[in-house]
């Protein structure tokens, strides 16, 4: 079995960027709340959709289309737009997180293919076949907090497809179940798409150099003169508690994950497809990441030891790790 | 006006024998109609309560309450999996479920839907409706308009709706146990440390201001959450369960004013007054309701 | 990291093959810069939103000036400013010269650059953010049209700090 590589594209060069770099399929979202990475500046409209899915379709890749955030109450239609133009333009799966959105794709596109996004947040094999069973999900895409070993059992007790996350952002908040953005911003995660809203992020340098990191009304962060930086969100700060002489990082680390050594046994264990975060990140990311990502899977499927390009530059804080494919260590 | 008023779950780990007076007080003192009961954040802390349970839910009941049981958030690992299977078999008492695992086992069979169920929309509502949920407790962060249509959808599907109107707001839940980590230790190895803070661990900013709390995986808002001026409103809009959710306070005096409030015995400034006058841990904050942000405190406008 | 270090000794070799001009000299090619720019990728404002009225201040450390940059279609705004006199901005980019051309030229990658601190942002995030975006939607190199505007000179010398940028961009 030949996995697919799944690459971000928030705009549409990043989308023939990844193409070009050797991605089987690139994901993307409409510019509105109707996915999880509503950004200024980022996404699709249903022009640049139409020819994305063009000049995807006609190099042999496929288009993803994310509608995972969760509608709201009288606001249902918005994301039933995005699933429909979804379907006209031809996009070969969507990728849902909501129950009523899953159910609307099943009931009037049953041809459309329906992927599970990680904000559906369903870490158990229990959780993954309730949508297999009322939805025909095709694809499930993990949350990152399962080892090797996990996936592999999962992997035995589903019907459906598993989608790992083998690159970029390393997080184990529980996705699709925060609202820590909307306690600070007044801004939702799950209902706008939202997460630490660049208009409510402030740098502000210090007299000694260092940078405070402040969203909204709290300061999350603040690091030295000398010190690597990692995105701006409640999750990735640093903060003070009874327990500790210091500020520390009360949650994560800013690191990235990189499983690039663990490619063999990924496929080994029966995942079907790779899935690089960051479509809020550059042409020349995509460039890079996915490019040495494609050349690393093909070696493996090949039989050869894979060749991994330092990709540690690209990295949040300049850090990668394994995470929690590793081992349960990190709980 | 009318409604009731329910006692959710406790959140943080108290021990068995704080547990159980508790209870009993709100067993004995509170006006409260519901009490939801189990442990919905760490799977590591049920067997201190589990051989307690009966005697509770008797107690409980005896006191007039209803009593519905709530099963873990987070459902990984087999020894989880196999809670949630178990628990969806219970026959004897309402449950409430708060993991999608629990909807794969429950399958048709009457239950309730907890907050961290992501039910955000009708669509939502009236699919998992058809598969045998009653009744639901909206996501914390939903603002009066989402409130309003959600309220709207369930009346059409006969399902009863609640919404949290007292206690810190749940924020987020995730694999890591951050009690654990602010204690330089695993969650294999915690020793169950979270027992040191029966309102939640403070987290504080570089610049000490405090701001969330950690219970375990949970991370909750540091700010009372409080709707008690909003109550009437809810009330018209067809919310006809408002959950306190407890905290390391005097919950049977907050009962009361909540209760005063339903009753219309006393007026929403006056009830948010003695609230105040408790001299609470934390400030409160209702920003959620009017689509602010989550900490604010939005003063009630003259209408 | 020893990143400080190099931006010192980048910021002498920039200063050898980039001479300060006067800014008056500077000024009327800045123009036709920007103009061209719009001319070629008018979709680039769209994802700009409401930020296209913003006022950028862009602050390649080399340099003696800095750039003063308003991506507004109707009145853009491009030119240098000493830096005595630095006018008010909505958000402030400040950065080394070949890192700020590498991100022009869609080579760099802007939140690798922030996380390394060799780019510093202030003011208003999200018109940044924005700005980052649209320009990183422009297809092929902005650098390249810039190039091109000037003929075979431009694109040699555009080739010149490409191959500067990628030996200082090895040695990091």
């Amino acid at each position: 079995m030949r996995p697919e590589l799944i690459c971000p594209a928030g705009t549409p060069a990043a989308l023939r960027t990844a193409v070009d770099a050797g991605a089987d399929a690139v994901y993307c979202g409409f510019k509105n709340a109707t996915n999880a990475r509503n950004f200024p500046g980022l996404n699709f409209t249903p022009e640049e959709l139409a020819q994305g899915v063009q000049y995807a379709h006609a190099r042999g890749a496929k288009v993803l289309l994310a509608v995972n955030s969760f509608p709201t109450a009288g606001r249902f239609d918005l994301w039933r737009d995005a699933v429909d133009t979804g379907a006209r333009l031809g996009v070969d799966a969507v990728i849902v997180a909501d129950i009523g959105v899953a159910a609307y794709v099943a009931e009037r596109h049953p041809g459309l293919r329906l992927h599970l996004s990680v904000q559906a947040a369903a870490s158990s094999p229990e959780a993954i076949r309730y949508y297999v069973r009322e939805f025909g999900v095709r694809r499930v895409v993990l949350p990152r907090i399962l080892t090797v070993a996990e996936i592999r059992q999962v992997k035995k007790e589903i019907p459906c497809e598993i989608e790992t996350f083998i690159f970029g952002n390393h997080g184990l908040m529980v996705e699709g179940r925060c609202s820590l953005t909307n306690y600070v911003t007044g801004l939702s995660t799950n209902m706008d798409g939202v997460c630490s809203p660049a208009a409510q992020v402030h740098y502000d340098k210090e007299p000694d150099g260092c940078v405070a990191t402040r969203l909204g009304d709290f300061t999350i962060d603040r690091f030295g003169p000398d010190e690597q930086a990692g995105y701006p969100t409640i999750c990735k700060g640093r903060y003070h508690v009874p327990a500790r002489d210091d500020a520390y990082y009360a949650f994560e680390e800013p690191v990235s994950l990189n499983l690039a050594e663990l490619l063999p046994q990924l496929i080994e264990a029966g995942v079907e497809a790779f899935k690089i975060e960051g479509r809020q990140r550059s042409r020349a990311y995509v460039r890079q990441v996915v490019g040495n990502f494609r050349k690393a899977v093909d070696q493996v499927l090949a039989g050869e030891a894979p060749e991994l390009a330092d990709l540690v530059a690209l990295t949040e804080g300049q850090k990668q790790t394994v995470g929690a494919f590793g081992s349960k260590k990190w709980r | 006006m009318s409604g009731k008023l329910t006692l959710g779950p406790i959140l943080y780990h108290w021990d068995a024998d704080a547990k159980r007076d508790f209870y009993a007080r709100i067993a004995d003192e509170a006006p409260v109609d519901t009490v939801y009961l189990g442990e919905v954040i760490c799977s590591k802390r049920t067997p201190f309560f589990e051989s307690h349970l009966p005697e509770v839910i008797d107690r409980l009941e005896r006191g007039g309450k209803q009593v519905v049981l709530s099963s873990l958030s987070e459902v990984v690992i087999p020894r989880e999996r196999n809670m949630m299977r178990d628990f969806c078999d219970i026959e004897d008492h309402e449950i409430e479920i708060n993991n999608t695992a629990g909807l794969f086992h429950i399958d048709g069979k009457k239950h309730r839907l907890g907050p961290l169920m992501n039910v955000y929309n009708e669509a939502t509502l009236k699919w998992l409706s058809g598969k045998g949920a009653t009744h639901v407790t909206l996501p914390v962060e939903v603002p009066r308009s989402v409130v309003g249509g959600m309220a709207a959808g369930a009346r059409d599907q006969g399902v009863g709706v609640e919404v949290q109107v007292f206690g810190r707001a749940s924020l987020a839940v995730s694999a890591r146990c951050y009690h654990a980590r602010a204690h330089r230790r695993t969650k294999d190895n915690c020793q169950f440390v979270c027992e040191e803070n029966p309102d939640g661990m403070p987290l504080t900013t570089v610049t000490g201001q405090p701001f969330l709390v950690v219970n375990g995986i949970q991370t909750l808002s540091y700010s009372y959450l409080c709707l008690v001026e909003e109550i009437d409103d809810m009330a018209a809009m067809g919310v006809g369960h408002f959950r306190l959710m407890p905290q390391d306070i005097d919950m049977v005096a907050v009962a009361h004013v909540f209760a005063d409030r339903i009753e219309g015995r006393i007026g929403g400034a006056e009830a948010r007054a003695r609230l105040e006058a408790m001299n609470l841990p934390a400030p409160l904050s209702n920003g959620f309701w009017h689509g602010r942000e989550g900490h604010r405190w939005q003063p009630r406008m003259a209408s | 990291m020893t990143g400080l270090a190099q931006a010192k000794s980048g910021a002498a070799g920039a200063g050898r093959f980039l001479p300060p001009p006067p800014l008056f000299l500077l000024q009327p090619i800045l123009r036709r810069v920007v103009r061209r720019v719009a001319q070629l990728h008018p979709n680039l404002f769209d994802r700009l939103g409401p930020h296209c009225n913003a006022r950028f201040v862009i602050d390649a450390a080399e340099l003696p000036f800095v750039l003063l940059l308003v991506p507004d279609p109707e009145n853009l705004i491009f030119r240098a400013v000493s830096r005595r006199g630095e006018p008010e901005s909505d958000a402030r980019i400040r950065g080394r010269f070949f890192d700020l051309l590498g991100l022009v030229d869609g080579a760099e990658d802007g939140d690798a650059l922030f996380f390394s601190r060799e780019l510093e942002i202030t003011g208003n995030t999200e018109a940044v953010v924005c700005l980052r975006n649209a320009l990183d939607d422009v297809e092929g190199s902005i650098a390249e049209d810039v190039a091109g505007l000037f003929g075979a000179p431009g694109r040699a010398i555009l080739a010149a700090l490409r191959r500067a940028g990628n030996r200082r961009g090895k040695s990091r």
